[in-house]
């Protein structure tokens, strides 16, 4: 793992900035945990304070510090996104090797079921659930909610998958030694499914994290939690923009660019990683 | 029964499918909370200052039928589907008692303007520049253009959007940020209307372009730089066809069938990017008109909106997905 992390940073200059801007984006977010604020305090500093020594980012029309509330807005985001993406993992490593290995009628359920979740617009579906649940609409039920319906793209690519190791010979001699098909798929299919699922995992913090922010920007998601959207929905809640105050907006929406940029950058460079027709062109060229 | 009907009916099966799904989730999760939306919807009405106790019995007795609330919860659903095929929604709370559809109806060809003819751009403009870039490997200005839709990638819908409007309503003000039509435009066909129109239209579509088209462009590069070293290509090159041709029919032609199924396959994000640049820009499509309900708790026109969202969006698919094989004879019919 640590040589494969290791040879993509010498090789692969996309990879090397992905981990510099996620290094950056942990580094906030270890910071959170050292910020002299709470989270959900307001009316602390003098209100409306332009970017200086003092407050390195400025402060909001809610007296909060914009450095101190990004930071810990970036955790809540962050922690949501990864929430999302080890669940929908779950399901989809389960849907896709399963289908991939049993084929037939199995295969053809499951993939049904699958092109209909991939194709199902969610962002309507989310605002219902917003609609219905209005305060029950707790970040834990958002996770479920978003993970259940962001599994159904990734699964289709592990299948694919898995469908090339059914015919290997190393899975025949699996079944005539007798193992079965869960211990087949847990211990022999899974380590070759995994760097693919490494590369999906990004791809699908970018979605949900982007989901996240649209939803809480909005205001249809749990706004006593600070999160990026949240900041730039009490942002527009001030008319920040408006009045003048850019960093509140500013600072929110630059961290959003440099964290999708990271998780970006490094899905692009493992996908590569993972094809190797696209590694002998890099090569090559 | 030819292989080609047999593939549109198996397409159509997937087709009802996903209307299934889509409509009991949507019934489950208005049925399976505690919440009761009739008295939730009446609570929403009397606060808006409706309160002739004549039209709040009324509408209690309307959404009580609406939501199906007497038999058991499988009448219910069945009921639930009866008036959906019929194409009534019920009133709307917050326009009674306007129809559900006709409100609907209304935003409807917004949404669908905006979407097909900022898919459409995407689509093309993605592609050609992704064959380009895939084909001729060393171009300079084709490497530059293609780095900058793929920078915009991966940057949130809303956020792009978002940046659009401060560059274009605050630092530089020549486009209009809002609406569909100028507040005040005489709404009847005129050459005027439609420079309107279209002039509105631009920041909408200019962020969907902007944010879409470079994942075209990534797969259409990644489909020709394989196809280019096939050996009918090799063939081809050695027998002295026109590079021009080779691109245009040889290659584009064979890599634009898996581009078709992604397209078909994305139509649900794409439509879910439509709807939030709608929202940003105040569009008077389908996604402002779903804000407005959400605000105004108007619980048929929500519930309304979801179903026919995915309904919608499933047809769309299941014509892209039957006209496919007829863009390629070679498509695998099975």
């Amino acid at each position: 793992m640590f040589t494969i992390i290791r040879d993509l940073a010498r090789q692969n200059m996309e990879f090397l900035c992905g981990l510099l801007l996620f290094a950056v984006i942990v580094g906030l977010v270890i910071l959170s945990y050292f910020s002299p604020y709470g989270a959900t305090d307001i009316y602390l500093l003098p209100p409306d304070m332009p970017p200086d020594g003092e407050y390195w980012l400025g402060t909001t029309s809610r007296g909060q510090d914009v450095f101190w509330q990004l930071t810990i807005g970036l955790r809540n985001t962050l922690y949501f996104g990864i929430g999302v993406a080890f669940l929908s993992r779950i399901i989809s490593l389960v849907v896709g090797l399963v289908a991939g290995y049993a084929g037939g009628a199995v295969d053809r359920v499951l993939m049904a079921i699958n092109d209909s979740v991939m194709v199902i617009p969610q962002f309507p579906l989310l605002i219902l659930f917003y609609f219905v649940l209005k305060d029950n609409m707790t970040w834990v039920a958002l996770i479920v909610i978003m993970a259940s319906l962001g599994w159904s793209y990734d699964a289709r690519l592990i299948r694919s998958v898995a469908l090339g190791l059914k015919s290997r010979p190393f899975t025949t001699q699996s079944v005539y030694s007798g193992m079965t098909m869960r211990k087949i798929l847990v211990e022999e299919h899974l380590p070759y499914v995994l760097p693919i699922v490494f590369a999906t995992t990004m791809n699908n913090m970018i979605w949900s994290i982007g989901m996240e922010i649209t939803l809480s920007v909005l205001g249809f998601t749990d706004i006593e939690t600070p999160t990026m959207g949240m900041m730039i929905y009490w942002a527009n809640a001030h008319s920040a923009l408006i009045s003048g105050i850019w960093w509140w907006v500013a600072a929110p929406v630059a961290v959003i660019v440099i964290l999708f940029l990271a998780l970006f950058l490094l899905s692009m460079s493992m996908n590569e990683y993972n094809d190797p027709r696209s590694r002998l062109n890099r090569m090559g060229s | 029964m030819t292989p080609y009907l047999i593939f549109v009916l198996k397409r159509f099966g997937q087709f009802l499918l996903v209307v299934f799904l889509g409509v009991t989730i949507t019934f489950f999760v208005t049925h399976l909370t505690p919440i009761d939306p009739v008295e939730e919807s009446i609570g929403a009405i009397t606060q808006m200052g409706q309160s002739d106790p004549n039209a709040i019995e009324l509408m209690r007795q309307s959404l009580r039928e609406l939501y199906g609330m007497q038999g058991s919860i499988w009448q219910q659903y069945l009921h639930f589907w009866l008036r959906l095929a019929t194409g009534d929604l019920g009133p709307s709370l917050s326009a009674f008692p306007t129809p559900v559809s006709t409100i609907i109806l209304r935003s409807l060809p917004w949404t669908i303007g905006l979407m097909t003819v900022s898919t459409l751009i995407t689509f093309v403009l993605g592609n050609a520049i992704g064959a380009l870039a895939g084909y001729y490997r060393k171009d300079m200005v084709l490497k530059a253009v293609s780095l900058v839709f793929i920078a915009m990638l991966p940057i949130p819908y809303y956020i792009l959007a978002f940046v659009l409007l401060i560059v274009f309503g605050f630092i530089w003000p020549v486009l209009p940020i809002n609406g569909g039509y100028e507040m005040n435009a005489n709404l009847d066909l005129s050459f005027a209307l439609v420079l309107d129109i279209l002039k509105h239209s631009i920041l909408p579509a200019l962020s969907l372009i902007l944010v879409g088209a470079g994942s075209w462009l990534i797969g259409m590069r990644a489909l020709v730089s394989n196809i280019i070293t096939d050996d009918y290509v090799v063939f081809a090159e050695l027998g002295g066809v026109p590079k021009g041709k080779i691109l245009r029919s040889y290659i584009a032609r064979n890599a634009m069938v898996p581009q078709f199924t992604g397209l078909a396959m994305s139509l649900g994000a794409i439509f879910n990017g439509t709807v939030i640049t709608e929202i940003v820009f105040g569009y008077p499509g389908i996604g402002n008109l779903l804000i407005e309900a959400v605000h105004a708790g108007d619980y048929s026109l929500v519930l309304g909106l979801s179903a026919l969202s995915i309904v919608g969006v499933a047809a769309a698919v299941f014509i892209i997905d039957v006209l496919s094989p007829l863009i390629d004879p070679r498509i695998k019919v099975e």
